[in-house]
This record gives C-alpha cells, sequence and structure tokens, in this order.
C-alpha cells in the first residue's frame, strides 16, 4: 500500500528521466569506491572469520563440536533465543500503543511523539544501558522506592539477572518497533476505519476486525527486526547482564577477551550469521530492507 | 492521514494512557541521569542535594577522559567525510546509473544494519588484529565507515528519488554537462540530504561501541570504550555527567540532521504539475 502511495507520488519527469540514466561504466565508477570498502572491510573480515572458524590450521570442525559438546554453551544458545522472543513480543505489546497513538494524533502532538521515539533510536546504547544499571543498582532509585514504599524489606538484587537484561533491552530497542509499526498503520487508509463506523461499528469492533488485521504486516517486520538485532546484542548484555546471564555475544567476548579462544569464538559468531542470514531471507518479504529508514520514512 | 475524533471516548483515553505511560518508559531513564550529575553528593543519588559541575570540570580536566573524547571526535569527522563522499557516489549510481544487480548491491550496502553487531565488530577485530591495526585510527575510522554509508545511501537516495529529474533535463538542454550539471543543478538542490547522510554518520561514528569494543587498543580507545570500563562504577557522578554530554550531543545533531531533512523536503516540494495527473 504504501509502495502504490510513495510511486504515485514520485515526480512526473521521473519516467522521462530514465531515459537519460547513467552508461554502465560510469555507473560502476561511482559505485566502485564503496564496494571496494565493502569488500576489504566488510566481505574479507567476514570470510577471515569463517576461515578461522574451520581452519586450525587444518581443516577441522572441532570448534564447531565444541559448542553443542558443553551444556554451558547449549545452555546459553536456548537462552538467548528466549530472551530474544520475549524482547520481541513485549516491544509488540509496548510498542503497539505508541503507533497507533502516532498515527491518531496531529500537528505539534504528533511531532512530539515522533521527537520521543526518534531520540532514544539516535540516543547511545551505552548511555540508555548505563542509565538502567543506575537505576537497578542495590542502592539504585528502584529499590530505594521500593523499599520507601514499603513494596520490599530491603534492597533486591535486580542488577546482573536476566530480567535486568529483559528490561533494558525491551527499553533500547524499542524504536525499532515502533518505526515499523507506524508505517504499516499510517498505510492504512483513513476510508477503511470511516466506513466501519459508518457501517455500525463502535470502535474496539473497528480496531479489531479493521485496524488489526491491517497492521499485521508492521507487526511481523518489528517482530522480525526486534529478535534478529537481540540475538546479537552484545552492550546491553554486558554491562547489565552478569556473569550468570551470559548471552551469544557476551559469551563470544568473554572467549576472545579472557579466553583467547579465538577459533572457537569464530565458530559462535559464524553459526549466530548463518542464523541471522537464514531469518532475514526467510522474512524479507515482511522486513522490505530498503525501507529501514533513519527516520522511519 | 487519519482524520483524529474530536470527542474523547474511553478507548481513546485507554489509548492515550498507555502510549505516554510508554513514551515516559522509553524516555525517564535517560531524563533522571540529569539531574543526578549536577548533585553535590559524590555518590549519585536521586533526587540530588545541592546543585555543582564539579563533576563536568573533573571531566574535561582528566586527559583519561578528554584524549579519548578527542579521539572520538576525530574518528567521527573523517567517518562523516568518506561515508558522505562513498556514500552519494553510490547512491547516484544506484538511483540514477544502469546497475546489474542493483537489489543485491543495495542488500550489500545495507547490510551492516541488521548483521549482528557482534559478529560485524569480531570479524573486524581478526582482520585488524592480523594487520596490526588495533588501536590505529584508521581501523577505526573504516570500520565505522561501513556501519555508517547505509544511512548515507539512505538519505541521499530518498533526496534524489524526491528530486525532479525534469531540470536535469532543462540543464543538459541549455547545453551543461553531465558533471557540470550535477554539481550545479542536482547537488545544490539535494545537498540537505547530503549533510542530513554526514550527521547521521557523525553521530553512528561517535556513538559506536560494539566494533570499537574489540578494535580499541590499551592506549588508544573511543569515548563509548572509556565510559563502557567505568559503568561499573554505578555511584561515580563523572560518568553521569559524560552520558548526560552525549545524550545532548547526540540530541543536538538529530535536530540538526532533520532540519537539513525539512529544508531538502522544502526545495523539493511537490510541483503543482507533478500532483495532478
Amino acid at each position: 500500500m504504501t509502495l502504490t502511495a510513495a510511486r504515485a507520488q514520485r515526480p512526473r519527469g521521473r519516467r522521462r528521466g530514465g531515459e537519460r540514466r547513467l552508461a554502465v561504466p560510469v555507473s560502476w565508477l561511482l559505485l566502485a569506491p564503496l564496494l571496494l570498502l565493502f569488500v576489504a572491510v566488510f566481505l574479507l573480515p567476514l570470510l577471515g572469520m569463517l576461515e578461522r572458524s574451520l581452519f586450525d590450521p587444518d581443516f577441522t570442525t572441532r570448534h564447531y563440536e565444541q559448542m553443542v559438546a558443553r551444556d554451558l554453551y547449549l545452555r546459553v544458545i536456548r537462552r538467548t533465543i528466549e530472551i530474544s522472543a520475549i524482547v520481541a513480543f513485549a516491544t509488540l505489546i509496548l510498542g503497539y500503543p505508541v503507533a497507533y497513538l502516532m498515527t491518531r494524533v496531529k500537528g505539534w502532538h504528533a511531532a512530539l511523539i515522533g521527537a520521543c521515539v526518534l531520540i532514544p533510536l539516535w540516543t547511545s546504547t551505552l548511555v540508555r544501558s548505563y542509565a538502567w544499571t543506575v537505576l537497578l543498582s542495590r542502592h539504585g532509585l528502584i529499590n530505594t522506592w521500593l523499599v520507601d514504599l514499603g513494596l520490599i524489606d530491603a534492597p533486591m538484587r535486580m542488577l546482573y539477572t536476566d530480567g535486568a537484561v529483559i528490561l533494558a533491552m525491551v527499553h533500547v530497542l524499542l524504536p525499532f518497533m515502533i518505526l515499523p509499526l507506524y508505517a504499516a498503520l499510517r498505510a492504512i487508509p483513513d476510508d477503511l476505519p470511516r466506513a466501519a463506523a459508518i457501517l455500525g461499528a463502535g470502535g474496539g469492533a473497528t480496531f479489531r476486525h479493521v485496524v488489526l488485521p491491517l497492521s499485521l504486516p508492521g507487526v511481523s517486520a518489528g517482530l522480525v527486526l526486534v529478535f534478529l538485532i537481540s540475538l546479537g546484542f552484545f552492550i546491553t548484555p554486558a554491562l547489565v547482564g552478569g556473569p550468570q546471564s551470559l548471552m551469544v555475544a557476551t559469551l563470544i567476548a568473554r572467549e576472545i577477551t579472557t579466553g583467547f579462544n579465538w577459533g572457537f569464538a569464530a565458530a559462535i559468531a559464524a553459526t549466530l550469521l548463518v542464523a541471522a542470514l537464514a531469518i532475514v531471507f526467510a522474512f524479507n518479504r515482511v522486513l522490505r530492507l530498503d525501507r529501514i529508514d533513519g527516520d522511519g520514512r | 492521514m487519519a482524520r483524529p475524533p474530536t470527542w474523547i471516548t474511553p478507548g481513546r483515553l485507554l489509548l492515550m494512557a498507555a502510549g505516554y505511560a510508554v513514551l515516559m518508559f522509553l524516555l525517564l531513564p535517560s531524563l533522571l541521569i540529569m539531574p543526578m550529575s549536577v548533585g553535590e553528593n559524590e555518590f549519585l543519588e536521586f533526587p540530588p542535594t545541592g546543585f555543582t559541575w564539579r563533576w563536568y570540570d573533573d571531566y574535561l580536566s582528566d586527559p583519561r577522559w578528554i584524549d579519548p573524547t578527542l579521539f572520538s571526535f576525530q574518528i567521527a569527522i573523517l567517518v562523516a567525510l568518506l561515508a558522505t563522499v562513498l556514500g552519494t557516489l553510490a547512491a547516484v549510481a544506484l538511483i540514477r546509473g544502469r546497475i546489474a544487480g542493483r537489489s543485491l548491491i543495495h542488500l550489500l550496502i545495507l547490510s551492516p544494519v541488521i548483521a549482528p553487531n557482534i559478529v560485524i565488530a569480531i570479524a573486524m577485530f581478526f582482520f585488524f588484529a592480523e594487520l596490526h591495526m588495533i588501536g590505529s585510527l584508521w581501523a577505526f575510522v573504516l570500520g565505522h565507515t561501513v556501519l555508517a554509508v547505509p544511512y548515507v545511501v539512505l538519505t541521499v537516495s530518498a533526496a534524489l528519488y524526491r528530486y525532479d529529474s525534469d531540470l536535469d533535463l532543462a540543464a543538459f538542454s541549455l547545453g551543461a554537462g553531465r558533471v557540470q550539471t550535477f554539481f550545479r543543478v542536482t547537488l545544490p538542490l539535494t545537498w540537505p540530504g547530503v549533510v542530513g547522510g554526514a550527521v547521521l554518520a557523525f553521530i553512528t561514528s561517535f556513538d559506536e561501541t560494539t566494533v570499537s569494543f574489540f578494535v580499541s587498543g590499551t592506549r588508544d580507545k573511543t569515548l563509548p570504550r572509556r565510559l563502557f570500563e567505568n559503568v561499573e562504577e554505578t555511584v561515580s557522578p563523572t560518568v553521569a555527567a559524560v552520558a548526560t554530554l552525549l545524550t545532548l550531543l547526540s540530541i543536538a545533531l538529530l535536530v540538526l540532521g532533520l532540519l537539513f531533512r525539512r529544508l531538502g523536503d522544502r526545495y523539493n516540494a511537490p510541483k503543482p504539475h507533478a500532483r495532478g495527473a
């Protein structure tokens, strides 16, 4: 629906301008510097990582076997998938009202909500995770309030738990859910809810039977996007999570910084990369990668 | 655009309440840190007692904070320049050129945004370690440019896409060459998009933590990496001061980027003939 709209808005000269497209050699010449950078600093390092996971120095699958041989590693992988799924659904539940509200207001009100969503998106993940370490620490704000309110007797250990990781990740990744939801909700023609209302549907019925079903592409795009980012999320679990709540990314970092087990770290990272690629290709239709944009347009 | 109903219904009230509660959750943690960073107490507390700039002075006078800050600025400026030049050229080729396998190349350029951060970070770590470039300026610049370029390509593509290419044809018909047309007609009308992309590239680099975590050396590190090492001190007001400054910088840059974008929209407002048929 948005695609059709975008096509209709396209300046008319565009089609005729197409006749004056750049020649093939010129096009590739313009693209060449960027492609060179990507091959040298992106694709080559990724291939190097794959090689490191499989050769040590001769071909071996031992790093991959190590991953499934120990209970600890399997637990970390399972925990990562579980936490990512919980985070994805939690951001959906929290993000939907915000995205829906954004389509229902206008003027300064809409601009205000937009700013509230965009500012966190472009604020450092590190700083936002750090804020949670302050709030959740033993003598932090939340413990102090809970004790003052008499809800708990003594400060609880909240930091360095799975719960803290989930809370902070939901906070950090929420904008990645709100923006695709908003894009889908905004694409619903205003006439449809109005038609439903004219036919006698109440607000609740209109939402359930018209708005919600039509927003499902945004729901799945948001779920996949947040799940994908969560799988390889490093900063937040590293800060808010403890040794008891390792995730795949923090495990990889531990193997590199303390274990010096580079081949094994490469094997976990390669597995993560393949999983992410599989998800992207499976859900390419719902993700619409060409539409991820700085400000969600 | 949906027309909001003017009457207040219970459903609408509920929606407003839920929406604003979530927005509070989104904003409050960063906002709470700000007043805490100007409290007089040696330990972070809320509400803060007194008012002092002392922790900001501590930050500004400590080379262990200032050196990484300057290093981060140096990296981010180079990344903004490099990513903007490479990204703009690529966007022109993708929007205006004849490229076989366009969508595949588009996917490749966007992939740093969605590929797991940790995977990119350790792949680059192995790569730069083999080249003995850990902690070197160019390791950060090249690594961050890969992460920042997608935002430049997207922003510039959007600006070129909205641009009415009849103007190019007009320039051609008046005898301007292709290069001349680009620099004298296309670029003057799309530069807000290009600058907006540069601003986003700058923030991406300045805030980047995962790649920096692995590529940093013991001596040469970026500000986020330095902050990361000190975050364990959850009570230190100096860390809160640095966090506050980082947040304010991001907000300022984002506003700047959006202003340029707005400017770009005004330059390329739909023409009457384009809207009609």
